[in-house]
């Protein structure tokens, strides 16, 4: 029907008003939950990186509460690897930080296509009760075939041997590059070798088999079907392992190991 | 003017919005990989459709005509934003594997395609049945797909392992096309020329 000129904004501007307050409240009201998930969700990815849970076997209750207990978590200088003192661990969101131009800067272009870097990254130490590190877990990521893989890798007191890696964010194709989710091959990881002998990262998923952990300490099997996805896992392991990621804060914890 | 009953029961085969209409097609290729992606994402579409339809009907005879369309589109909206809110605080996990997909809700042929035909002419009870009832036909078409594509492209149902794959050590070698969306093309392809040869009368006259 037709109406008048004032009748039909008055009409949008309502439901406006209305539909922005429903929003709004939404939003407002079920932010603290969605944070909550988010958190908890990275956390049993650093825990399943750590080996201390089971691939889609989250923990729960006390065993969780004992598992993230024994994380170290500090925020780290990524040129120097010195940890920053003057950053609160529990608030410090590095997903944020590499957004931003004045906590991240430029690289130059690389393989695992990452854009820019942080200038400083969350990381997560387990040590011992004498304070001996046992192992260490650090985020990951970069550019598959569709999306940004985000996840973490593991490594031992030695820092070359993998003790775990996982993906907690990817949109890769369901059921191919999406298999680096697939429990049984991330159950091929630990035991490899990042490093070889000289320092150099040299581990790599290659395609076909490779082999169990005493024949191909630097190579993992190939995900059929994913070629790509396959190789940006190997990039984006070079780029963080090396020395445009943690190589400094590696080469610190070298130092304090020996 | 049809009978509530056939209101709810006709989307569900005679005139389904996906096999007949051929609406909502994008998202039926893009969350049917698992089936129980895919029946979160009905109940979310249910839940909009219905919502907008009875949102919509109430306030019909105010609406001006010639914003009808931004009104019901806002509304549409408004409801899958918090509709995706919900999702994202109370079920994570299928929120995440959901993604970009419950927003494009808003996209979906089918809700406005409702709004227009049937909310803007109908009092709130038929709409709200109307809602369900369409609802209800674009899930009952998901859930085939996605039965289809889970248990032949990765050998599980409800992601329970049915079929054992080689990759978990069993015998059976998936059919990696049925993950990709051109499976889901197939499916849908073959399931309107199921229906259409079972039923005449939905062919279409050339």
């Amino acid at each position: 029907m037709q109406r008048n000129a004032t009748y039909v904004l008055g009409f949008a501007a309502a439901v406006c008003v209305v539909c922005a307050v429903v929003v709004s409240t939404a939003a407002v009201a079920l932010k603290d939950l969605q944070d909550a998930n988010l958190s908890a969700y990275r956390e049993q990815n650093v825990l399943e990186a750590a080996g201390f849970s089971q691939p889609g076997e989250p923990l729960v209750g006390q065993e969780l509460a004992a598992a993230v207990a024994r994380l170290d978590a500090s925020v780290i200088d990524l040129a120097t690897g010195d940890i920053d003192p003057d950053i609160d661990v529990s608030t410090f969101d590095q997903r944020r930080a590499s957004t931003d131009p004045g906590s991240s800067h430029r690289v130059d272009a690389n393989r695992a296509r990452v854009m820019r870097v942080p200038n400083n990254a969350l990381v997560y130490e387990v040590r011992d009760e004498a304070g001996a590190l046992e192992m260490v877990v650090l985020p990951i990521e970069g550019k598959g075939l569709w999306s940004t893989l985000y996840g973490f890798v593991a490594l031992d007191a030695d820092l070359s041997t993998v003790r775990g890696l996982t993906y907690y964010e990817q949109k890769e194709t369901a059921g191919l590059g999406g298999e680096v989710d697939n429990p049984r091959w991330k159950a091929l990881w630990p035991g490899r070798q990042a490093f070889d002998a000289a320092g150099g990262m040299v581990l790599q998923v290659v395609k076909g088999q490779a082999g169990p952990v005493d024949q191909a300490p630097h190579e993992v099997d190939g995900i059929s079907g994913a070629t790509i996805t396959s190789r940006s896992v190997t990039y984006m392991l070079q780029f963080w392992l090396g020395d445009t990621g943690f190589g400094p804060y590696l080469d610190r914890l070298r130092e304090e190991v020996n | 003017m049809a009978s509530t009953r056939e209101t709810f029961l006709d989307p569900l085969v005679n005139n389904n919005p996906i096999t007949l209409q051929v609406l909502g097609i994008c998202s039926a290729l893009a969350v049917t990989t698992k089936m129980e992606v895919a029946l979160v994402m009905s109940v979310a579409v249910i839940a909009v459709l219905t919502l907008s339809n009875f949102f919509i009907s109430v306030i019909r005879n105010w609406i001006p005509s010639n914003i009808r369309i931004i009104v019901q589109l806002t509304i549409i909206a408004s409801l899958v934003i918090v509709t995706d809110q919900i999702l994202k605080a109370y079920f994570y996990d299928v929120a995440r594997q959901l993604t970009v997909f419950i927003g494009l809700i808003i996209t979906n042929c089918i809700i406005m395609g409702r709004a227009e035909a049937f909310a803007m002419q109908n009092g709130p009870w038929e709409s709200i049945v109307d809602g369900i009832g369409n609802g209800l036909g674009y899930s009952l078409i998901l859930m085939i797909v996605g039965f289809v594509r889970e248990l032949f492209g990765s050998g599980r149902v409800f992601g329970v392992p049915v079929l054992t794959t080689v990759s978990d050590g069993g015998w059976y070698v998936p059919n990696g096309l049925l993950v990709l969306s051109p499976g889901a093309f197939f499916i849908i392809g073959m399931l309107i020329w199921g229906l259409r040869t079972w039923k005449r009368d939905q062919t279409e006259v050339d």
